[in-house]
This record gives C-alpha cells, structure tokens and sequence, in this order.
C-alpha cells in the first residue's frame, strides 16, 4: 500500500521539480560542449545540429524544453509559498505548471522542424 | 466483516490478520480495542483521552497518519472491508502499534523549542495584544500537541533522518513570534543548519494531515524568511 | 542547506525565471523552420546583449544547479560532507567553465 505521502500533490510536485533539475544538470554540459563546437566553425555547429534531426533525439529536445518550463514553473510555486503570504491550493497549481510546461513543449515541438 | 492487517513486531515483524465485525459509528480506535481484548491481548498499542485531545492514538490508517479515535471506519474503509493498521512512519517502533517518542522530542529541544523568559516575578505582566500580527502568527500554531503525525507524514523527514522536522520547526516559528520570548539569534541558529528549515521542500503533508488544522509548512517558510533577512540585515526578529 | 546556500539558490532561481523565459522564447521563436548554425550565429556573432545575458545565466545556472544536486544527493544517497561539497563545487566550476565558453565562442565566431 502506497504510503498516503506519496499520492499527495505536493510531492508530485516536488518529484517532478527535482526529476527535472537533475535531468537539465546532466543535460546542460552535453548543450554547452555542443554549441561550443562552432569554435571549428559554422560547420562543425551544423554537423551536430543536424544530429538532432530524428524523431528520438526530437522527443529528447521535446522532453527537455518540457523539463526545463516545469522546472521553472514549479520552483516559482515553491518560491511563491515560502516569500508571499497566500494560501495556495497545490493540487490546482501543480495541474496548471505541468500543463503550462507541457504547452510550452507542444509549441517547440510544432514549431521545430 | 473487517479484514484487519495489523503490524506486530518491532521494525521488522509481520503484518497478521484479525476479522472484527463491522459496525455502525465504529471508529479505528474501537477497532484496535476490540482486537485487544477480545482476541489478541499481546497486541501493543496507545490511546488516552479517546476524544481528540492529547493525540496518543497516532497510527498509520490504510497508509495515512491519523488519529484512530477521531476516524471512523466508513470515512477510511470501502466495500472491500479491508484495513491496514502501522505504527508511525519515520518512529522507530516500541512494539506492533507503538512507537518511541523520544528522539521526535529530542529536535524540539534541538530547535530551541522552549520558552526562555527575560522577566523574573518580579515584574510586571507582558502585554500581548491578541490582535497584533505576531501574536497571531504564534497562535496559528501553538495549538499543536506533539502526536507525530506531520512527522510520520513528512518524506524528508524518511530520507533525511536528522531533519528537525514540521512539529519541531512549527513550535520554534511561534516562538520566535512570541514577543516575550529571549532567546532570539539562537533559536534562528538553531533551525539555520543542513537539518533545518531550508530543508523544507514544500511537499505540505504536515499541513494536510494535521488532525489540529495547523500549517507547519507555512510555519518553516516563516523560518526561512526569518533566517533569510537576519543573514542579509544582520537583525533578528 | 545553509542559509548561506538558501539564499544564494532562491537568488539564482528568481534570475533564471527571468532568463529562462526569454531563453524558451528566444527557442522557440528561432527554431521555427528548423535552426542552422548560419542563422544561430547571426544572431550571436558581434551581440553584446546576447553575451551579457548568457554570462549572467551562465553564472546563475553555475551556483543554482549544484546547490540543487547536493541536496538530492544528501537526501537519496549516504554520501553528504565535506567531500559532496567540494564535489558539487567542482561541477558548478565545470558548469561555469564550459558556458562561458560556449557564450564566448558563440560571440566571437
């Protein structure tokens, strides 16, 4: 039986805000080494651009840009009810970061060729 | 009939099995009892006032923290009769449905949760208006009385087993909102650390399970802030 | 965490909220029709403001992100001390080393 702490929005939330931050941590020297190589020249940046043109590594991009707007979202949820004096109703705030971070995805993913 | 799973053991044991029949108004702490003294009497557990009150009662109902003398069987048990009775979670336990309390009040005394007075008898009455901004920020959560339930329900608390936790941070936020209170820049030391309030990380079951209605989470943001402007002002309070 | 480290993290948190937004829109907006090293350079290449944004996020990101990780790691692993510290520390340099890098190489290509 799943302890009732873990079926609670709060640490849904809570879960996610951290599955997140440590999947962009490891993300982020993968980024800064890619860009890095147009130091070889606009090239070198387009060879590594275009391995990013299939269908898994999209869903990657797609995935992180999701991580990256729930992270943010989520860290303002936490921010909001440690520094102002609401009251927040977390199931509700939770519903709306993940679907907010998802539409920001969904808009990449459209957009992205 | 209720299939009753009860744990027996200490930190290792076993779940075993008792059918109690079903009644109208029955509450967990009914259940308990009935098993007791009807048909297990080695079965170990604690209650007291049996009215809500003193919080002894704190168990582990179908996976959430209660008090079984203020939860009904049919607000917490279906169709499928089935109920799962376990110590507190984050104790360690005493035996079966009894757990030891020492170390969760050991971190009150840790986060300097006592009143330290500045007045002798000599002196004339402090005057608290009720009414004024700190007073109520104390009140909202002087009315906790140690059951353990926002300890039993906080994860951090099970991964971090030197986190203070929701009742001991809660009961140091109203005293640091207790105006007669001396203690000043050592109690925010004392909730400042790596097991202190900045490990709070807002999942809010203290605050949804508080039998009391009491909001610990917002008590530890009140500590942050606290701690926060102290460090960048260098005042307390 | 340390007070120290709280405010430092929420600090950095509340940058990044502003960094990161006009970093998802800048994506977003950019990458419609597919994005090439040509078209990221030109915007890039020479941009002062581009620069100075990107070494503050960089930076941010720098002391946000191990501050972040050494909690996880605290609380999910045994391992916590003097020794996380100086490694969480280290990745944050790694972290810092590698992103101006990137915003420089970017600015001056």
């Amino acid at each position: 039986m799943m302890r009732a702490s873990h079926t609670q929005p709060g640490f849904v939330a809570a879960l996610l805000h951290r599955l997140s931050g440590l999947a962009l941590a490891i993300f982020l020297p993968i980024h800064f080494l890619a860009l890095a190589t147009a130091l070889r020249g606009a090239d070198a940046l387009d060879t590594v651009l275009a391995m990013t043109n299939n269908p898994v590594l999209k869903l990657a991009e797609f995935a992180l840009v999701v991580a990256l707007a729930s992270h943010m979202t989520l860290g303002l949820r936490v921010l909001a009810v440690e520094f102002l004096p609401i009251r927040e109703r977390t199931a509700a705030t939770v519903s709306l970061s993940v679907v907010v971070s998802l539409a920001v995805g969904l808009v990449f993913l459209l957009n992205v060729q | 009939m209720l299939q009753v799973e009860v744990w027996r053991g200490t930190d290792r044991g076993r779940f075993q099995s008792f059918a109690v029949p079903r009644r109208e108004h029955q509450t967990i702490l009914d259940v308990v009892t009935e098993i007791q003294r009807e048909q297990d009497a080695t079965l170990a557990y604690r209650f007291a006032c049996r009215v809500g009150m003193c919080g002894s009662c704190a168990m582990v109902v179908n996976g959430r923290p209660r008090w079984t003398c203020r939860t009904r069987v049919s607000d917490v048990v279906g169709d499928d009769n089935r109920l799962r009775l376990e110590p507190l979670h984050n104790f360690a336990v005493v035996k079966d449905l009894a757990v030891e309390m020492t170390r969760f009040f050991d971190k009150w005394r840790d986060a300097e949760g006592s009143f330290q007075s500045a007045r002798t008898r000599d002196d004339d009455f402090a005057i608290v208006p009720p009414s004024s901004p700190r007073r109520q920020a104390a009140d909202a959560g002087i009315e906790c009385i140690g059951c353990g339930v926002c300890y039993s329900a906080c994860d951090v608390v099970s991964w971090d087993a030197s986190y203070l936790g929701p009742a001991a941070l809660n009961r140091t936020w109203t005293l640091v909102n207790d105006v007669r209170d001396a203690a000043g820049a050592a109690r925010l030391d004392a909730v400042a650390g790596d097991n202190g309030c900045h490990s709070c990380h807002v999942h809010m079951s203290c605050t949804t399970f508080c039998p009391k209605g009491l909001g610990p989470t917002y008590a530890i943001a009140g500590l942050k802030r606290a701690v926060t402007a102290r460090a960048l002002t260098g005042r307390t309070g | 965490m340390t007070a120290a480290l709280f405010i430092a993290q929420r600090a950095t948190a509340v940058v990044l909220a502003f960094a990161v937004t006009i970093h998802l829109a800048t994506i977003v907006y950019a990458a419609r029709g597919g994005l090439t090293a040509a078209e990221i350079l030109a915007r890039t290449r020479g941009n002062g403001w581009f620069l100075a944004l990107y070494l503050v996020f960089v930076a941010a990101v720098a002391i946000h992100a191990p501050i972040g990780l050494r909690t996880i790691v605290r609380e999910w692993s045994a391992w916590r001390g003097r020794s996380l510290d100086l490694a969480v520390a280290g990745f944050g340099a790694l972290l810092l080393a590698m992103g101006m890098g990137a915003a420089l190489v970017l600015f001056l290509a």
